[in-house]
């Protein structure tokens, strides 16, 4: 091969193939798109005040009760999405892609529709509302609605992403192992799960940092009470009136906090 | 123990009907695309046949008579283990853990089956292996490993699906060895391309045409007495197939091959003339003299072949030496006299 000499080289001399020069432009605008608001926001913390602000009773309630639930809400996405997704990828069945439309819908939709679907669902006049009120339960404007709110909108997240690691890797190493003797349950404990941890792991990622960000499904579903369901967000969103100073600095505690679990879990994955 | 199967796929057109006995091993040949990767995921349960029977022993492994009477062994329940052309050794296991798997599998305690792991990779001669993680293994020493994976389940029936193809050629007599060893005795089916396979490693073969098998038999038998094209190809014979006229076959073109025969063949009934290229006289004239089979043919590709150049035409491929073909000024598209007498051509029924 005859290769033409304007071809951009990188620092190692490998030739560039397949990158025209000219994406350099539109992708260093949306990286500054991305970026600039958060250095927009870090101009705006007061730093002398910055500890004083993030240890308030009001955002160390917030803050304890965003970690508590989005880690629950991250254990049920994986109790409940890695059976979906492996149903979606294993099976086929009629229907099946309405289906996999039908679970993924809360990605597209917005967060308040979901909140209002889910009043309407468990609330104390909803569909299932009033036979757990029977029951002694009663779920909307609690601590479990929160979690249920944000399993809603992360859920297909984990299943999303679990599903095409799953298609990805194939059956070859699920056919050996049945071929071997061992029994369906089996199979996926000690070859389907192993082999797609790193999908797994990913997608658990991804739900429990959109579980943290949830604002509009949580605050029409679980309102706002603090200590109770009033998260982080909806904590940033209420003192943003108030006292915009706590709202810049619990704001860069939220970036804080997802930028460590995302390198947290990259570190993990390239271990493995 | 014994199998029999009947796999039939009426959508694809296959039919196929497969028996080993105990402690055999079969071995199916066949173009791409005649079905015999497609016959082993049935045995081994990884495929589910439109109809047909499949039994090990006494015991059904499949059946569905059509009448909606289905019977239906899950894979890991047959005891039928199955070796692909890629080792396919479970990569986030050690290569002791992946020869663990299958007595695991079967209820015996790590330990045990760490044990157990231990003398089937000494006795594919991968000990040394135990404690590497697959992808530090070469596709030989792979292969070897998947080899004892198999075997540790102590499988009923194993099933071979080219299980030298993916190897580089220093790898794969190694390994072809080390299978004639651990086949000894045990009920075996081999998908191959190889005719070095079915030589050595089994002592039956079928031979599978367009979903259906055309012709079964001892290994030598069918090698040296083919009925099928393909069979008398990777034989390296050449076949011709037709109609007999006491000694002679003419085939529906026209083409005519008197042989030796020591069959009683009826005049009209079907029978094949079965020669070795090596016996086939090139030619760019018609030479006269001793009565013999002569056929004006065309150069259609030339090869190497040993020591020897292979020259095929649309029927027939002689073997000629280098010089000859020099001599000869050979080259696809050229008119050429082949001749071969009649002493050398076995005549049987087909």
């Amino acid at each position: 091969m005859h290769l033409v000499p304007q071809v951009p080289a990188t620092l190692r001399g490998q030739p560039r193939l397949g990158l025209p020069a000219w994406v350099f432009v539109p992708a260093a605008v949306g990286a500054t798109f991305v970026v600039l608001p958060l250095v927009a926001m870090l101009t705006r913390v007061e730093w002398g005040s910055f500890g004083s602000l993030i240890t308030s009773e009001s955002s160390r309630a917030a803050l304890a009760l965003s970690l508590r639930t989005s880690l629950a809400s991250t254990v049920l996405c994986i109790l409940f999405g890695v059976p979906m997704a492996l149903v979606l990828a294993r099976t086929e069945f009629r229907g099946q892609s309405i289906a996999r439309s039908l679970v993924l819908l809360p990605l597209v939709l917005p967060p308040v529709v979901g909140g209002i679907a889910l009043l309407y669902t468990f609330g104390r006049k909803g569909l299932l509302g009033h036979s757990m009120e029977v029951l002694g339960l009663q779920i909307a404007f609690s601590t479990t609605a929160v979690v249920m709110a944000q399993t809603f909108v992360a859920l297909p997240f984990l299943v999303v992403s679990l599903e095409g690691a799953l298609r990805t890797g194939g059956q070859r190493f699920e056919e050996v192992a049945a071929t071997l003797g061992a029994r369906p349950t089996t199979v996926f404990l000690r070859v389907t799960l192993p082999l797609v941890l790193p999908g797994l792991a990913s997608g658990a990622v991804l739900a429990f940092a959109r579980a943290l960000g949830e604002f509009g499904a949580t605050i029409t579903f679980a309102g706002s009470l603090q200590g109770v369901t009033r998260t982080l967000p909806l904590e940033i969103y209420l003192q943003r009136e108030t006292d915009p100073q706590a709202a810049v600095a619990l704001s860069l505690v939220l970036v804080v906090v997802a930028t460590v679990v995302i390198a947290l879990t990259r570190r993990s994955r390239t271990a493995l | 123990m014994k199998l029999e199967a009947r796999v039939g796929f009426p959508d694809r057109d296959l039919d196929l009907g497969i028996a080993v006995e105990a402690g055999r091993t079969l071995a199916l040949l066949g173009p791409n695309g005649a079905g015999k990767s497609t016959a082993l995921a049935s045995i081994a349960g990884l495929l589910r046949p439109a109809s047909g029977r499949i039994t090990l022993d006494d015991r059904i492994l499949f059946s569905h008579n059509g009448a909606g009477d289905t019977s239906w062994v899950p894979p890991h329940a047959r005891g039928v283990a199955l070796l692909a052309q890629e080792a396919r050794l479970f990569p986030h296991l050690s290569v002791l853990d992946n020869v663990a798997f299958g007595p695991r599998s079967a209820g015996m305690p790590r330990g045990r089956a760490r044990e157990v792991a231990h003398q089937w990779l000494a006795q594919v001669d991968a000990e040394e292996f135990a404690d590497r993680r697959p992808a530090a293994l070469s596709g030989g020493q792979a292969q070897r490993v998947a080899i004892a994976r198999a075997l540790a389940t102590e499988p009923h029936l194993l099933l071979l699906d080219e299980p030298l193809s993916a190897l580089d050629v220093d790898s794969a007599p190694a390994i072809r060895q080390l299978l004639r060893r651990v086949l000894e005795g045990r009920t075996t089916i081999v998908v191959t391309h190889d005719i070095l396979d079915a030589v050595l490693l089994a002592d039956d073969v079928a031979v599978l045409e367009a979903g259906r098998v055309v012709e079964e038999g001892p290994t030598a038998r069918v090698l040296t007495r083919p009925t099928s094209r393909f069979a008398a190809r990777i034989a390296g014979l050449n076949l011709v197939r037709g109609t007999a006229r006491g000694t002679t076959v003419t085939t529906p073109e026209g083409l005519q091959v008197e042989g030796l025969s020591e069959d009683d063949l009826a005049d009209g009934s079907a029978a094949v003339a079965v020669f070795s290229p090596s016996a086939v006289g090139v030619y760019r004239v018609a030479p006269s003299g001793s009565p013999r089979n002569v056929v004006h043919a065309t150069v259609t590709e030339l090869e190497p072949h040993g020591h020897q150049v292979r020259v095929h035409t649309a029927y027939l491929s002689a073997d000629i030496t280098p010089a000859a073909l020099a001599d000869l000024d050979l080259a696809p598209g050229t008119a050429v006299v082949l001749t071969v007498k009649a002493s050398e051509v076995a005549v049987y029924g087909a």
